[in-house]
C-alpha cells in the first residue's frame, strides 16, 4: 500500500487544515492553500477534511501507484493523467495497481490537491500533518516530496465512490470565478494610512511578485504611503493580512505565515477569497474590492454551512 | 504584580478590536505600562484555559492578545442580533471579566547560559562602544538584568526578551545578516532576542547560548513560553563547547 514518487513536481508537499493551538510559540499554521479544494477532494475519496492531501504545485508529480486506490484531484487544472489518459478533475477515480498519476501542461490554476482514499499514513506533528519545510516539520520528513520518496497509505479500506464535484456548487458570491476583485475588508491600521492609499486599493491593479510563495504573497503596485511613519508593536497576524512594509509594496500573508508582525496593516482578504488568491501564480493581476466585516463573516458563516454539509451528507466528520 | 487591584471593580478596562473576519485583538489596558506584556501574557493563558468553541489559537504580544476563531464556528454561539465578532468578543470579555493578572502567569526563572563575545558575540565591542559602556559594563547590565520573555513570534520559539536597563538601546544593524547562527543572542532597543534557528536577522549579536530553544524531540517544542522570567547567566568558550549543541 505505497505510492512511489517517480518524480516530485516544483513543491509537492504534505497539508491539512492547518497547525492549530501552537501559534503562541511561535509555530505557524501552515495547512492547504485552497481549502475549498482541500476539502472537496478529501469528501470525494470519504476521507475527513482533517485528513491531509498531496498539494502540489504548477508543475504536479509523477507518481506510481502500487496497489489499486481511489483518488480525486482537485483545484488548480495542471494537465493531469492517470495512465496516460486525461484525468478528470473533481471526481473519484479507481487507480489500478501499477498506475502511473502524473501532470503536464497548468491550464488554469496553481495549486492541485491530491487525495487518496484511507488517506496518507503520516505522523503528526503537534497534532497536524501540515508540513512546514521551512521549520523542516509535518508531512513527509518536514520536506517536500523528492524522487524516490515511498509514501505508504492509510490502512482504511478504499470505497469507491460514485460523487463528483458537479453535486457541490458553491454559490456565486461564495466562491466567485477568476478574475473578479478579491474582497477585502478594513486592516488594523486602515486609519494610519493616505486616504489616496484607500482608493489605490481598489483603483489599481495589482500584480503577484515572482517572490511569492506559501508564506506570503508580495504584490506589485504603485506604493501605499501611510499619513506619517508608525511604530508599531508586533501583534498576531493572520492568512489573508495585508502587510505593508516601508516600501509601500504590500504583502499578503499567507499559510506559512509567520505567527506576528509589525508592519501596518491596510487590509484583509476575506476568508472566502483566500482560496481565489491561493490560486493565482506569479505574473498574474489582481483588483480588491472592499466589503464590510459583517459581510465577510456572513460569507465565511455561508461557505461553512456548505462544508458541514457536503461533509456529513456522506458521514464524514 | 503590583497592577492587580487597578482591575478590580471598575468597568471592563479591556478592548477588542477586530483583525480581519477570523482574528480579533484584546488591547491591554494603559495601567503599568512597563507590565503590558505580563498582562498579555496572563490573559492569553486565562482565555486559552477557558475553550472557547470555534477559537483556535491565542497569540499573546508586547500590548495585545490576539485570538484567533472560525466565524462559522463562533456562529452557534452567537445570539440573534450578534455577528461572529461581537459573540467571540463577549466571550472573550467574559473570561477577563473574571481574570487577576497574578492568576495564570508563568512563574518559571529560566536560566541561559551565554558565551558573550568573540565569535560567538561579533557585535559585541561595537554595541558597548555605541552603548558608552566598557564591555565588560554590557555583560554585566546584561546578564544580571531581572527580565522575562515579552512575546514569542517571528519564527518557533523565537522570544523577546525585556525590558533591559536604558543603556542597553543600541538600534538594530543597518544591514542585517542573511543567516545567524542558531543560538544567538540579539540585543537591540532594550530587548534581547535568541534564534531558534539559522534564521535572517539585524539584531546585534552579542553572545550565544548552547540551549536548544526549539526541539520537535521536546515536549514541549519550545524552551520558553510568553511570561517566563529570564536571567542570562556568562560563560567560558570552554564551557560553551563542552555544553554542545546536538
Amino acid at each position: 500500500m505505497t505510492i512511489e514518487v517517480l518524480k516530485p513536481g516544483a513543491l509537492s508537499t504534505f497539508q491539512d487544515l492547518g497547525r492549530f493551538g501552537y501559534q503562541h510559540r511561535g509555530i505557524p499554521v501552515s495547512g492547504v492553500m485552497d481549502e475549498r479544494s482541500h476539502r472537496l477532494a478529501c469528501v470525494l475519496v470519504g476521507n475527513a477534511a482533517s485528513q491531509a492531501t498531496l498539494e502540489v504545485t504548477l508543475l504536479g508529480p509523477t507518481l506510481k501507484f502500487e496497489a489499486p486506490a481511489v483518488v480525486a484531484v482537485c483545484g488548480a487544472d495542471l494537465g493531469a493523467t492517470l495512465g496516460g489518459k486525461a484525468l478528470p478533475l473533481g471526481a473519484p477515480l479507481a487507480v489500478a495497481a501499477g498506475d502511473v498519476l502524473s501532470f503536464g501542461k497548468r491550464a488554469s490554476g496553481l495549486r492541485a490537491y491530491i487525495a487518496v482514499a484511507g488517506g496518507f499514513a503520516l505522523q503528526p506533528v503537534m497534532g497536524s500533518t501540515s508540513t512546514y519545510v521551512r521549520g523542516g516539520f509535518g508531512g513527509a520528513q518536514g520536506r517536500a516530496l523528492q524522487k524516490g520518496d515511498r509514501i505508504a497509505l492509510g490502512d482504511v479500506p478504499a470505497r469507491t465512490s460514485s460523487l463528483d464535484a458537479s453535486g457541490f456548487v458553491f454559490p456565486e458570491e461564495v466562491q466567485r470565478p477568476p478574475g473578479v476583485p478579491l474582497r477585502i475588508v478594513p486592516g488594523r491600521e486602515w486609519e494610519a494610512f493616505d486616504p489616496r492609499a484607500h482608493l489605490a486599493m481598489t483603483e489599481q491593479t495589482f500584480r503577484v511578485s515572482p517572490r511569492s510563495d506559501r508564506m506570503g504573497y508580495r504584490l506589485e503596485c504603485e506604493p501605499l504611503r501611510l499619513l506619517q511613519s508608525l511604530e508599531l508593536q508586533s501583534e498576531a497576524v493572520s492568512f489573508g493580512t495585508i502587510q505593508v512594509p516601508p516600501d509601500g509594496l504590500p504583502i499578503v500573508l499567507m499559510a506559512d505565515r509567520q505567527t506576528t508582525g509589525g508592519y501596518p496593516r491596510i487590509a484583509n482578504v476575506a476568508t472566502v477569497d483566500h482560496p481565489s488568491l491561493a490560486q493565482l501564480m506569479a505574473g498574474e493581476q489582481l483588483r480588491f474590492e472592499w466589503i464590510s466585516l459583517d459581510e465577510a463573516q456572513q460569507l465565511a458563516v455561508a461557505q461553512g454551512e456548505i462544508f458541514r454539509t457536503m461533509e456529513a451528507g456522506h458521514g464524514v466528520h | 504584580m503590583t497592577s492587580r487591584e487597578a482591575l478590580v471593580g471598575n468597568e471592563s478596562p479591556w478592548r477588542t478590536k477586530p483583525s480581519g473576519d477570523s482574528c480579533l485583538v484584546v488591547e491591554i489596558p494603559l495601567v503599568a505600562r512597563g507590565a503590558a506584556s505580563r498582562w498579555s501574557a496572563a490573559a492569553a493563558a486565562a482565555l486559552r484555559e477557558a475553550r472557547i468553541p470555534g477559537v483556535t489559537d491565542i497569540v499573546s504580544a508586547m500590548t495585545t492578545v490576539g485570538i484567533h476563531y472560525r466565524p462559522e464556528s463562533i456562529q452557534c454561539l452567537a445570539t440573534i442580533r450578534e455577528t461572529p465578532y461581537e459573540a467571540a468578543a463577549r466571550q472573550v470579555m467574559t473570561v477577563l471579566q473574571g481574570f487577576r493578572t497574578g492568576d495564570s502567569v508563568s512563574t518559571r526563572l529560566i536560566e541561559i547560559p551565554v558565551c558573550y563575545g568573540g565569535e560567538h558575540g561579533p557585535d559585541l565591542e561595537s554595541v558597548a562602544e555605541a552603548c558608552g559602556l566598557p564591555s565588560r559594563a554590557l555583560i554585566d547590565l546584561h546578564a544580571g538584568a531581572d527580565v522575562e520573555v515579552q512575546m514569542i513570534g517571528f519564527a518557533p520559539g523565537h522570544p523577546y526578551i525585556g525590558t533591559f536597563d536604558e543603556r542597553l538601546a543600541p538600534p538594530r544593524r543597518a544591514q542585517p545578516r542573511t543567516a545567524v547562527p542558531i543560538g544567538s543572542i540579539g540585543l537591540a532597543n532594550r530587548q534581547s532576542v535568541i534564534y531558534p534557528f539559522i534564521l535572517p536577522g539585524g539584531w546585534n549579536l552579542i553572545g550565544r547560548t548552547p540551549l536548544m530553544l526549539f526541539d520537535l524531540a521536546r515536549d514541549p517544542v519550545c524552551l520558553l513560553e510568553a511570561g517566563d522570567r529570564i536571567r542570562f547567566v556568562p560563560i567560558s568558550a570552554g564551557e560553551f563547547e563542552a555544553m554542545g549543541r546536538k
